[in-house]
């Protein structure tokens, strides 16, 4: 952790301590929903990498006082997939590695899907597809009111974008110019029945998003030196809301899981988890 | 002749004087004409946020708003607050964030506008949210009021307001009137009548109608459905024997059955439910509408006879 120039928090970790973070945190989604026997393991992999370079690379917060009110606000408006979120907020420290094992545990900090009123980190109540990029704005517009450089950041899925309140918030959004307001889109391809172009296909998203009045980049979603490239071109958008999507692989980094429509909310057995837990590097 | 007002106006004047207070924003759905928010936007129009026409998006720009400290008032007529239900629900009520929903053009009393326009489940529907305080005053002055003490709740609201004027009750009478108090208009002890909204005067019609017969009625504006004024319906109910209510709303989920929810297992006498009918309204002025429904003040005194009769 450093001090920015402004004061505030900043991780700044390098891209190969990104990169380790991302494979304990895919580590720790695997056991999650492995002990939990419940959860979305496909769509935690996919978004994973982008968010430990939010975090270990952008995000201004603090760990120890996880309300402050000048923080970064983080959205994940996909929040079943909660697992990579969680696993996120123990390396940052906003929770411990014990927490984790609260995951859909009965009065545990790790809910279902992720939930401001019960764990620390967690800035929106997730749970209901196509609302979290609302409620970002909502954080940008006050950021603004206050007169203060923090920025709202949000994460949605692919599938998510079939929401029309999306589209509200996106016109919104450009209307009110909002360059404190960046969006990650998680495209792995895959939602809960089947493949997206099986069940609604988007035809092209980055023309969507441009002709809606934001600023737009596509990137491999996987490869840490794009997404911290991507992130800092984000920060060089000051006058409308800016997207990066991110071509992804639902399950990254799990042999069996990756590019399964049946991993979406389905977890490992025991012999899947120790075969995943092999692929990513835990010796036996 | 009573002076006449729409509650609408009464909450437009209490967004301008709540703005002394720099938390509090206003958002609108492209109807800050109609629900007289456009008074704040036209004095603050940085602390303005048109949404445009898209209900779902403001209420969550709200709630990203409550989240950052900030106060917001949303609005756009009763019936399209309904599409955003479940950004109410999920999004609002379940983190607890304080954002304030006004749906004005509530009930069948907006008239002319016809069936589409016509809410008539939105008490029903926002009282089954936890956290959610629900309201639907009679004038102007008390809807001033009662949104004026909404920033002290720390929780979030829904207000229905209606488009069209209704005497004033409250003139000079503002210290009466607090969020979850029900108001006793006149003292009886044949029957209590309990109304809401719109139907407030009707009651009180209802109640010298009655009185002119020999029957002397207490009648209560239940402004607050939500949390309801459980003592004072308990002091009712055993001092009057027998309970109307009187809503322009559904007759299932309203004030009617929150009334009836509570004494059922407190205090239980024989009760009548003055609503709308289990049907769709339709293009018709304010007073014919409550006529072809059945809120008139001949309907609530006939009702209050009934429940008289059924005394044990």
């Amino acid at each position: 952790m450093g001090i920015s120039s402004e004061g505030s928090i900043v991780a700044g970790m390098s891209i190969s301590e990104l990169e380790e973070m991302a494979r304990k945190c895919r580590i720790e989604i695997c056991k999650m929903t492995h002990r939990a026997q419940a959860g979305h393991p496909g769509g935690s992999l996919s978004e994973i990498d982008i968010l430990c370079a939010l975090y270990g690379h952008r995000l201004r917060a603090k760990p120890d006082d996880p309300d402050w009110n000048d923080r970064d606000r983080f959205i994940l408006s996909k929040g079943h997939a909660s697992p990579g979120m969680y696993a996120v907020l123990a390396e940052m420290g906003f929770i411990t590695h014990e927490d984790l094992k609260t995951y859909r545990v009965k009065g545990g900090v790790c809910q279902g899907h992720v939930d401001m009123k019960w764990c620390p980190g967690v800035d929106f109540s997730a749970g209901s597809l196509g609302m979290g990029l609302s409620f970002g704005m909502g954080c940008a517009v006050a950021a603004n009111i206050d007169q203060s450089e923090r920025n709202a950041y949000v994460m949605v899925g692919d599938g998510e974008i079939q929401e029309g309140s999306i589209w509200e918030a996106a016109m919104a959004a450009a209307h009110h110019e909002l360059g404190n307001l960046k969006l990650f889109l998680d495209c792995n391809g895959i939602q809960n029945d089947d493949f997206c172009e099986a069940q609604m296909r988007m035809f092209d998203i980055p023309a969507k998003w441009n002709s809606f009045g934001w600023a737009v980049k596509v990137i491999d979603g996987h490869n840490m030196s794009d997404i911290v490239d991507a992130i800092d071109w984000m920060d060089t958008v000051k006058d409308k809301p800016a997207v990066v999507i991110a071509q992804t692989v639902k399950g990254k980094g799990v042999s069996f899981m990756e590019n399964n429509p049946a991993f979406h909310g389905a977890a490992p057995s025991d012999e899947q988890l120790a075969q995943a837990l092999s692929e990513l590097g835990v010796s036996a | 002749m009573s002076r006449m007002a729409a509650t609408r106006d009464g909450y437009g004047a209490a967004l301008l004087e709540l703005a002394d207070n720099p938390k509090v924003v206003v958002l609108e759905a492209d109807l800050g004409k109609s629900t007289k928010s456009l008074h704040f936007r036209k004095a603050h129009p940085e602390r303005t946020v048109s949404c445009g026409i898209g209900e779902q998006n403001m209420l969550l720009v709200g709630a990203g708003l409550a989240s950052s400290g900030y106060i917001p008032f949303a609005s756009t007529f009763a019936i399209f607050t309904e599409r955003a239900f479940e950004q109410m629900r999920n999004g609002v009520a379940r983190p607890n964030l304080a954002v304030h929903l006004c749906g004005s053009h509530g009930g069948t009393h907006t008239g002319t506008d016809g069936s589409s326009a016509q809410s008539i489940e939105d008490l029903a529907i926002y009282r089954t949210l936890p956290n959610v305080v629900v309201m639907h005053p009679c004038d102007d002055v008390s809807t001033k009021e009662l949104t004026k003490q909404l920033p002290s709740l720390g929780q979030p609201s829904y207000t229905r307001t209606a488009r069209n004027k209704t005497p004033v009750l409250y003139d000079g009478r503002e210290n009466e009137i607090r969020i979850g108090k029900g108001i006793v208009l006149s003292e009886g002890s044949d029957v209590a009548i309990v109304a809401c909204g719109v139907l407030v005067h009707e009651a009180m019609d209802a109640a010298k109608a009655l009185s002119d017969e020999g029957i002397s009625a207490t009648v209560v504006d239940m402004h607050t459905i939500k949390p309801l004024d459980t003592d004072l319906l308990d002091d009712l109910a055993k001092k009057c024997g027998a309970v109307v209510t009187a809503e322009d709303h559904s007759i299932i989920g309203g004030l009617g059955g929150a009334v009836a929810e509570h004494l059922i297992s407190s205090h239980p006498v024989p009760m009548e439910r003055i609503g709308v009918p289990d049907r769709f309204g339709e293009s018709a002025g304010s007073e014919e509408m409550l006529e072809m429904m059945g809120l008139k003040s001949h309907h609530i005194s006939d009702a209050a006879k009934k429940a008289i009769a059924s005394k044990v």
